[in-house]
């Protein structure tokens, strides 16, 4: 079972060593530009959370692509780092969408509108 | 793993910060509800402890943990900066809070934790710990600003304020790992190098530049990336708001030209026009829309967006392609010296404003000064300073740091952009003297309801007496600052 686990990873490790650099960049593109889109056309304030956080996974696949790419584990650290900040990110966001929730029982932005947008 | 003791020694300061507040934060609940203000004066001791250790520690460039952290005189002095500014920011707050009700010990926790992001923002070399400075802070402010928690508006602002600015950050990092992509590490030094290698036309330079220009646009509210600003301050408790208006600024400021002039100055041909066009988009748009506006702290908001549109002028001068190694200090050490003197007159500003009570709430409409300079003339009179401060009309220190930003931008052979700043000033003193005018020559009609009076305190007196004491006396006798700003920006590679 272990070897059949250490194949599939190496085979793995092999067909990612295969993809060019130029697809993971393309990829990340994609997910980040999903994730603009996302904050700016949706109204409902969890989704908007949600896209942000694709804009940042965006970031991460970028990092560990161009880690890979120079052999250099700077990236993947900065990943870590990356991920905790969203992790914190996301505990203030939910917390901060909470709080609101309970004084205008509402997520849509639409409706926040006692400050001029 | 050891860490070698200079390294520690270099963040000693955001050491003791970062301690500070989790001791404020662990001994909130034990504290009784009667003496929260203890943990004020701890978060203060903090600083005041904070202050030697970081004049000390002004005198050559050392870099820390293998060139994550470095310590100049540059990154000293917007030190010293963020920690009078955080200093009077919970001065002003004791009275403040207890006044709202919101008088709870977490609120100098998270004040101490935006401190220590800002702090690590300003001394960082790597972007990795510029990105975490950026979000320390901001999660921070981001708590802060929706700290009237059963009061809808603090917590829309805190909501708008939290999306912009972690789409903000999401751009910033997307940015960051481009950058990363084309010169395989995250040191500015290393990416300096990249870009001397890759030259001006290369599109992932280019695109990742636009990127970080966006991502620090939002953090110093530039136009077009200045929307959140007026809904944020307006809508945030007034101790917050100051505190964002002046050390968030102050600190990303910091962060953004060392990341534009170490990092990326090798684009300068590239970044010089891009900034030249927000800097006259922000100087437009801050100070026409804060004409109409009618809640004081909108205006000063649109007022604070016109800063950074004046503060900007340094850094175009610093970019221009062709500048020498004078012209270019003299830009850099004026951005400075404006944002010290910008720190003082809104603090003082928004002071007063904090102090306005009508009944039980806070008066923050213009029309609630009507009539203050004959109830109560020594409030007024401070106002009066501060508008004519911000305004830009001398003997003030608002006057001696648009004069230096002006003279670096005619030096620099842009006396266009100097005549186009200048009229703008005209602009903003429009709407800086109604407030005074609204004082000074309009009697209250007391029918129409309850006064607004000052609310003063002894703590709100020093913060008054030293935003005062910075206007008046930066204004008459600026040359210890400006020699400091001028051997501090040397150090800046």
């Amino acid at each position: 079972m272990f070897n059949f686990i250490l194949f599939t990873f190496a085979f793995l490790l092999r067909v990612a060593n295969m993809v060019p650099l130029s697809y993971y960049v393309i990829l990340s593109a994609i997910v980040f530009i999903t994730g603009v889109v996302g904050v700016l056309i949706r109204r409902n304030i969890i989704i908007i959370l949600l896209s942000i956080e694709l804009m940042l996974n965006a970031t991460n696949i970028n990092f560990v692509a161009f880690s890979s790419y120079f052999q250099n584990v700077v990236g993947q650290v900065f990943v870590f780092f990356a991920l905790t900040v969203a992790a914190a990110e996301v505990a203030v966001g939910l917390a901060i969408i909470i709080a609101l929730y309970r004084s205008k029982s509402s997520i849509n932005v639409d409706e926040f509108q006692l400050l001029k947008w | 793993m050891t860490l070698p003791l200079s390294d520690i020694q270099a963040v000693l300061p955001e050491l003791i910060v970062v301690a500070a507040a989790c001791l404020v934060l662990g001994l909130d609940p034990i504290t009784p509800q009667s003496k929260k203000t203890w943990l004020a004066w701890l978060s203060l001791g903090s600083l005041v402890l904070c202050v030697p250790i970081t004049i000390s520690q002004m005198g050559t460039r050392v870099s820390a943990f293998s060139d994550l952290v470095v310590l100049d005189p540059y990154a000293c002095f917007w030190k010293l900066l963020l920690y009078l500014v955080s200093g009077l920011t919970i001065l002003l707050s004791l009275a403040y809070l207890k006044a709202e009700r919101i008088n709870l010990g977490e609120y100098y926790g998270f004040l101490l934790l935006s401190l220590s992001g800002m702090m690590i923002m300003v001394s960082a070399v790597d972007l990795l710990t510029i990105y975490l400075g950026t979000e320390l802070m901001s999660l921070s402010l981001y708590v802060l600003a929706g700290f009237k928690r059963f009061e809808a508006r603090s917590l829309e602002a805190s909501a708008k304020y939290f999306v912009l600015g972690s789409f903000s950050s999401g751009i910033l990092l997307y940015g960051i790992s481009l950058l990363f992509g084309v010169a395989g590490s995250t040191r500015l030094s290393a990416i300096a190098a990249a870009v001397a290698n890759r030259g001006l036309d290369d599109p992932a330079l280019v695109l990742a530049m636009i990127l970080l220009v966006v991502g620090f646009g939002f953090k110093i509210a530039v136009v077009p990336f200045h929307m959140w600003t007026p809904d944020v301050y307006e809508g945030a408790p007034t101790s917050v708001t100051a505190f964002m208006a002046v050390a968030s600024k102050v600190a990303s400021f910091g962060a953004f030209v060392r990341v534009f002039l170490e990092g990326l100055g090798g684009l300068k041909a590239n970044w010089y026009g891009l900034f030249l066009v927000v800097c006259i988009a922000t100087l437009v748009l801050g100070n026409v829309v804060a004409i109409v506006q009618t809640n004081i702290k909108r205006m000063l908001a649109y007022s604070s967006i016109a800063h950074a549109g004046y503060a900007l002028i340094g850094i175009v001068v610093a970019g221009q392609a062709d500048t020498e190694g004078a012209v270019r200090s003299a830009g850099l050490s004026s951005v400075m010296l404006y944002l010290a003197v910008y720190a003082f007159m809104t603090l003082g500003a928004f002071a007063v404003v904090a102090m306005l009570r009508k009944g039980g709430l806070e008066g923050e409409e213009i029309e609630d000064f009507t009539g203050l300079a004959k109830r109560q003339p020594i409030a007024a009179f401070l106002m009066l300073v501060f508008m004519v401060s911000l305004a830009g009309i001398p003997p003030t220190a608002g006057f001696i740091g648009k004069f230096y930003l002006f003279l670096a931008a005619v030096n620099a052979g842009l006396a266009w952009l100097a005549v186009i700043a200048v009229l703008f000033a005209a602009v903003s003193a429009y709407y800086y003297l109604r407030v005074v005018m609204v004082m000074y020559m309009r009697d209250l009609d007391i029918s129409a309801g309850l006064a607004p009076r000052f609310a003063s305190s002894p703590a709100m007196t020093v913060v008054l007496a030293c935003a005062i004491a910075g206007v008046v006396i930066l204004g008459l006798y600026p040359d210890p600052l400006v020699s400091l700003t001028t051997s501090a920006v040397l150090t800046l590679k």
